[in-house]
């Protein structure tokens, strides 16, 4: 593989997106890929936004996306897809988005408002495709509402040269043990999703 | 070949302490660099310690390296400030055996107050300053920095920054050297700073400073990548990495020992390249280092912006003034940090905010009280200063306007550098009032143990200190405990308190709502419902102010999310119409 795939996690604090993105890197890694993926600890926890840069490739320098360089986003939470599509390639970018909207405080008091036409607005104006996934009903299919992180990955699995079995691997070694059937459940509800 | 793991950072330089045989490291938690001691924890073979605060984090493993064991202590940039007394004169006496400072900057200030450069303290004190610029490097340039403080006899200082904290990249594993003890021979001359040994000492540190500048153009931490020779670029730590991203054609002088400045080797650097670019992150640090020897045409700050964190594109655009083409920005919804649903701190800042307060806050999750909607913070200076400052207020402002006003500080950050302000007030006459928010755990950084908690860093149990009998011992004569999830309770005694003409401390009792103790207690409970029928929505909003994150407005009505919710009871003592059960 000589090209170099760059990929943004968005969501809350809490939704499990660091877990993700861990999985992601460990997969390329898998593949003997050099992989680095980057995000901030500390004060912008405390159910503030939250993002994770996810690059593998040959060799990796920078553990940051550039802007406009972003192949995909992953974006657990609708609202915080369009904090970060400034940092998609200007074309054939694609925005996986959880459907959930998750409303902050500032909004009921009325001192912010959230955003309507998420979906439109990200395919009309910043020309990206965009994948609509009920995660957190495919997780509770699954067996359980806190994989819709693994939903996704399932989801993202699709646009990445990454084999099945590597990905039942490395998601197997980095979930707790008694919840790695229904996590793999949730990655293949995930996957089928998007092919259906 | 060793195993290759992914790693931070952080988790790098836990594994390089191990290889490197490191027997004691201790730290004060600070984002970025609490992993590091949380890790290191991990290892059998090494005494990991939480300290009270960074000062005595600092003077404990320098005690233990002058005494023969390889140590280190790590802390966040502010950390270093709280240490810089003992850093600078561990710099005269030098070490034993080797020891190494870890600070972690934070460019961008993601969870920090200022945006020093620490490179800064590597000139001022005069050691040597180590920067990685990935997990490998960390890993490996750790190992090398203990050699490199045997070596020369120094204390050596050791910069991350955020960015390589906190990103996880591959890093090749290695085995641990067990280094013995060295033989401690008392020497009362390096170790007994009296003046007259003090000033032999400066003459040391000063030959020591030019043994170090050869060794920095000799050492394989610093290199030439040789490549399009139209462009030189000189980096180091993360900054390296952007600057790759963004011209991997350029000849570039890569700095990992990046103080005392490798002039030998700069100069090579420079016979080789027609135009030379520094490209840091924060203070013109090493850009001055090279003006100094003459080479004024050196370009830097004029292209690379001083304030907030660098990134590939802020690299892109200061050099070539243009950014990849990308897709308009679109506008998102605000989501700033928030205090957790049933968090203790509610039912304080809650109250804070009903009584109008004047509030001097501190350092740790609290200091969101001075955000909507409570915004009841007056002032967020550094830790202690909760204390200090609003004891500064009633000397300004007199005892009359004192009566409102309250310092808040944390448990943790009470045993940092809370009580020498405490006592302070008491033997300065004050009457400031002050109230510990003892949610018995350093939560902010992510539950870390301290003195009053009763375990170690290893989760050993240990003796906890008692917050009220230091309280007492201070000489406070008023001292109440209150639950912050009563808040009638609560505000009845933040009245009374505020009626007194002597100095009080009110200590708000309730563990972090993240604990694992507090989660089974959240799970047993009942999830709160709004009855729409009777809430009164958006004519009242008494629930919203509250500000939990699992109450918002929904249809009109106050809506309560199951997801969020933890069962406490805050809403419904603040509901005037009895619509929540």
């Amino acid at each position: 593989m000589d090209r170099t795939f760059n990929i943004i996690i968005a969501g809350v604090g809490g939704q499990g997106i660091l877990t993700a993105s861990e999985i992601l890197a460990k997969v390329a890694m898998e593949v003997g890929l050099d992989a680095k993926k980057s995000e901030v600890h500390g004060m912008s926890q405390r159910g503030g936004s939250v993002v994770s840069h996810v690059r593998f490739g040959k060799k990796v320098y920078s553990p940051l996306v550039e802007k406009g360089a972003c192949d995909i986003i992953l974006s657990f939470e609708k609202s915080e897809a369009l904090r970060w599509v400034h940092y998609l390639k200007e074309e054939g970018g694609k925005v996986i988005i959880n459907d959930l909207e998750i409303i902050p405080t500032t909004v009921s008091l009325k001192l912010d408002t959230y955003p309507t036409n998420v979906e439109e607005q990200i395919r009309d104006k910043a020309k990206a495709e965009v994948i609509l996934v009920p995660a957190t009903d495919l997780a509770r299919q699954a067996g359980d509402a806190r994989t819709a992180n693994t939903v996704l990955l399932g989801v993202i699995s699709n646009f990445l040269p990454f084999e099945d079995k590597v990905w039942e691997k490395v998601i197997s070694d980095n979930v707790k043990k008694e919840t790695i059937e229904v996590n793999l459940k949730a990655f293949y509800l995930g996957k089928n999703y998007y092919k259906k | 070949m060793g195993k290759k793991e992914l790693l931070s950072g952080n988790e790098a330089i836990a594994r390089g302490a191990w290889e490197a045989g490191v027997r004691v490291a201790t730290a004060y938690p600070g984002t970025p660099s609490t992993e590091i001691l949380e890790n290191v924890a991990k290892y059998k073979e090494i005494y990991a310690e939480w300290s009270t605060n960074e000062k005595v984090a600092f003077e404990v493993a320098f005690g233990s390296a002058i005494a023969g064991a390889r140590s280190m202590t790590s802390m966040k940039h502010v950390g270093l400030n709280v240490a810089a007394d003992p850093l600078f004169t561990s710099s005269y006496t030098g070490i034993n055996a080797g020891f190494v400072i870890v600070t972690c900057d934070d460019p961008g200030m993601h969870s920090s107050q200022n945006e020093q450069d620490n490179r800064r303290y590597a000139k001022f004190a005069k050691l040597p300053l180590i920067e990685p610029s990935d997990s490998q490097e960390a890993k490996d340039f750790f190992k090398e920095a203990f050699k490199i403080s045997e070596m020369f006899d120094t204390p050596v200082l050791f910069r991350m920054t955020t960015r390589l904290s906190h990103s996880k990249t591959v890093v090749e594993l290695g085995e641990r050297e067990e280094v013995p003890l060295k033989d401690y021979v008392k020497d009362f001359r390096k170790y007994v700073i009296l003046p007259s040994n003090a000033k032999v000492r400066h003459y040391v540190v000063e030959e020591r400073l030019k043994k170090l500048q050869e060794f920095a153009s000799q050492t394989s931490l610093n290199r030439i990548e040789e490549g399009d020779p139209s462009l030189g670029i000189v980096t180091s730590g993360i900054s390296y990495q952007y600057a790759k991203e963004v011209f991997p054609q350029a000849t570039f002088l890569k700095l990992g020992m990046s103080y005392p400045f490798p002039v030998d080797l700069f100069k090579k650097f420079a016979s080789m390249v027609k135009r030379i670019i520094v490209i840091e992150e924060n203070e013109p640090f090493l850009e001055e280092e090279i003006k100094i020897l003459g080479y004024t045409e050196v370009e830097g700050k004029k292209y690379i912006p001083l304030c907030d964190e660098l990134s590939p594109e802020v690299v892109r655009k200061g050099v070539l003034g243009a950014e990849l083409p990308h897709p308009e920005p679109l506008k998102s919804v605000a989501r700033p940090p928030v205090f957790c649903a049933g968090c203790p701190h509610t039912g304080i800042f809650y109250n804070l905010w009903r009584l109008k307060a004047t509030v001097t806050g501190d350092i740790g999750c609290y200091t969101l009280g001075a955000l909507p909607p409570y915004e009841s913070i007056d002032t967020t200076i550094c830790m202690g200063a909760g204390i200090t400052n609003a004891f500064g207020f009633e000397l300004a402002r007199g005892k009359d306007f004192s009566k409102k006003l309250f310092g808040v500080i944390g448990d943790s950050t009470f045993l940092h550098t809370g009580i020498p302000g405490l006592i302070d007030i008491v033997y300065n006459k004050g009457i400031t009032k002050i109230i510990i928010l003892d949610n018995r755990i350093t939560a902010m950084t992510g539950h870390q143990d301290h003195p009053g908690t009763g375990r170690t860093a290893k989760g050993e149990p240990t003796k906890a200190v008692d917050i009220k009998e230091i309280v007492k011992a201070c000489g406070v004569e008023k001292i109440y405990e209150v639950d912050p999830h009563n808040l009638r309770g609560t505000r009845d005694v933040l009245k009374e308190v505020m009626e007194l003409d002597e100095p009080a401390v009110i200590i708000s009792k309730r563990p972090c709502a993240l604990l694992p103790e507090e989660r089974k207690k959240q799970a047993a409970r009942p999830k709160r419902k709004v009855n729409p029928d009777v809430c009164r929505g958006e004519k009242c909003m008494g629930c919203i102010k509250l500000g939990c994150p699992a109450i918002s407005m929904k249809d009109g009505k106050a809506y309560i999310s199951e997801l969020l919710c933890v069962g406490c009871d805050l809403c419904i003592q603040v509901c005037p119409f009895g619509a929540i059960s």
